[in-house]
């Protein structure tokens, strides 16, 4: 598997994130070269091993449903951008 | 105009629905509805740097509890996932979903549309976080963002394209609402957004195999707006497809006011949301103790009382479909039945008197003040005779609005029948007395004129007259 221009411009774009040509090049390469430095663990016979989802060795961590006390809005609307009724205000995003 | 019965119609719904817990599924933030903007919200659920979601015990059970409902085989071992998209809605820039190994997995539900059973198949039921609420200003430039309802507990069921109409796409939400009210998990109220539909409708020639390009309809948001919408995405597509065009796969929003749907995305810009397991979240072992202590929960369910209503009351299948659709009203069917025997009459009241006003007023039975013993209790005494069937409109009436039982309004309003022959008998002279003219047509044979007379004697007793004796007195007076 390897990664082609179109893919890398494809993820920025996905990432909202603009590159230019030199930088899509550069990325393309370093990620073809990561994808091969992965490519190593093909050489495993993992015929009877279950893919890995989570790596510790725990299940079911839980809480029991009982409320806890939020933040004052005051602390709540301190990183946001603009404000306004006690909401954030952002530029609208159009679908 | 497209000609009836060319194509297929295939629906395939997506039903999200709102556990009601006390707390988030991952914070301990309150679920409430209505709270002032911002004020339930914390680090978790704001999607601050650092912190770490842990999950709501009560949430996975409540969707335990609702896939088995549905009849789904319960996964051995979930996870969540994240699905990653930016939005202002979603302060993390991903929801923490199921991917590939939902809660429940294929389960069905049976409908009942024009007589006939149905089986509607369901592909899987996972396990989410809700998102928050955008309200657009400036002319639509900027977006307020409310985070309260970030991280409700959200169970997303989809249906198999099984659906063939509207209105078994109608029948199937109702159905789904009434189990997961019964299950006691949910509030499952459209208006307030705690039950939400999307749709996939596709349209196919008819013996065609294939399915149709599908659109996606979305902000469809009462039961009837489901139906509108479906049957206004029917026509759409028809209408495209007799005119040799091509349905495009997009996502549509529907207008309810203006009735129509219109395209939000089209599939070039299609979502790749690039699931993978939340690290934050560990592995879920649902052990068979666990899925059985979830189990011994699941009250009867909706097609079990309505099998019941039929089979012990003789209800008609349709009477028991509409009253166990409510848990509430099937409810309030039984407290009747507390104070008498006649449930075919408790029915006739249910279905007639009560749905009646309750549709024409957009209520439901918990907006009412009657109860179930008010009701019973009337039917007795329209049995013993003490009220007449006229009388107990207007004490029904006043049962909706004041919850009073009915012998204190029988009595506060004087409604007590009159079944006192001689009272009767001196009503009826008075009236025969005082009409000449009708009691001669009837006895030059026009039957008609003897209803004038009963009409006359129940005006001068305001309804009270007991009508069969009127009906007796009268003849013996007139032979």
């Amino acid at each position: 598997m390897s990664i082609s221009p179109k893919d890398v411009e494809h993820v920025a774009k996905l990432a909202r994130l603009e590159l230019s040509d030199p930088e899509k090049e550069q990325f393309t390469e370093q990620l073809n070269a990561i994808l091969k430095y992965a490519e190593k663990l093909n050489s495993l016979d993992t015929e009877n091993v279950e893919p890995t989802s989570h790596v510790l060795p725990i299940t079911n961590v839980m809480r029991e449903d009982v409320q806890r006390p939020s933040l004052p809005i005051e602390k709540v609307l301190l990183n946001a951008p603009d404000e306004e009724d006690g909401q954030f205000k952002v530029p609208a995003v159009l679908e | 105009m497209s000609e009836p019965n060319k194509y297929e119609t295939v629906v395939g719904l997506e039903v999200h629905v709102e556990l009601h817990t006390n707390s988030k599924i991952f914070c301990g933030c309150s679920t409430a509805f209505g709270a002032p903007p911002n004020t339930h919200t914390c680090p978790v659920c704001l999607g601050h740097p650092g912190v770490l979601p842990v999950l709501n015990r009560q949430a996975v059970e409540y969707a335990m509890k609702a896939a088995m409902a549905i009849n789904c085989q319960i996964a051995d071992i979930s996870k969540f996932d994240r699905k990653n998209y930016f939005y202002p809605d979603s302060p993390k820039a991903y929801q923490i979903s199921q991917f590939d190994q939902p809660i429940g997995e294929h389960g069905w539900v049976d409908i009942e549309v024009n007589g006939e059973t149905k089986r509607i198949g369901i592909t899987r039921l996972h396990l989410e976080e809700d998102a928050g609420k955008l309200t657009h200003v400036d002319g639509g430039y900027a977006s307020l963002v409310d985070f309260n309802r970030v991280g409700t507990p959200l169970i997303e069921i989809v249906s198999e394209p099984d659906i063939r109409t509207p209105e078994e796409a109608k029948a199937y939400l109702e159905k789904i609402k009434a189990i997961m009210q019964y299950c006691d998990v949910s509030d499952v109220k459209m208006e307030e957004g705690s039950l939400r539909c999307d749709a996939n409708i596709s349209l196919r020639p008819y013996g065609q195999k294939e399915f149709g390009t599908r659109a996606e309809l979305k902000n469809m948001n009462s039961f009837r707006g489901v139906q509108r919408g479906l049957e206004y995405e029917q026509f759409r597509q028809a209408e495209i497809l007799d005119s040799g065009g091509e349905v495009i796969q997009e996502t549509r929003r529907f207008d309810d006011a203006l009735g129509k749907s219109f395209s939000m995305r089209g599939k070039e810009e299609a979502h790749d949301y690039r699931y993978f397991p939340d690290p934050d979240l560990v592995r879920l072992h649902i052990s068979e103790d666990w899925k059985q202590s979830v189990r011994a929960t699941i009250p009867e369910l909706p097609d079990a009382r309505k099998a019941r209503y039929t089979t012990d009351y003789n209800l008609p299948s349709y009477d028991a479909e509409v009253i166990t659709s409510s848990k509430k009203l099937a409810d309030f069917f039984e407290e009747s039945l507390s104070y008498t025997k006649d449930a075919k009459a408790v029915s006739n009241w249910i279905m007639g008197d009560l749905l009646g006003y309750l549709n024409a007023n957009g209520q439901e039975i918990s907006d009412v003040k009657i109860t179930g013993q008010g009701l019973g209790e009337m039917i007795g005494l329209l049995e013993k005779g003490t009220i007449s069937g006229k009388i107990a409109k207007t004490v029904f009436k006043a049962m909706l609005d004041t919850g009073k039982l009915p012998l204190q309004i029988v009595e506060e309003q004087g409604l007590v029948q009159i079944s006192d022959e001689g009272a009767i008998a001196a009503i009826v002279n008075q009236i025969v007395d005082a009409n000449p003219q009708s009691v001669e047509d009837y006895r030059a044979g026009k039957e008609k004129a003897i209803g004038f007379l009963v009409g006359q004697i129940m005006k001068e007793t305001k309804g009270k007259a007991n009508p069969a004796l009127v009906n007796k007195l009268l003849l013996e007076r007139l032979k």
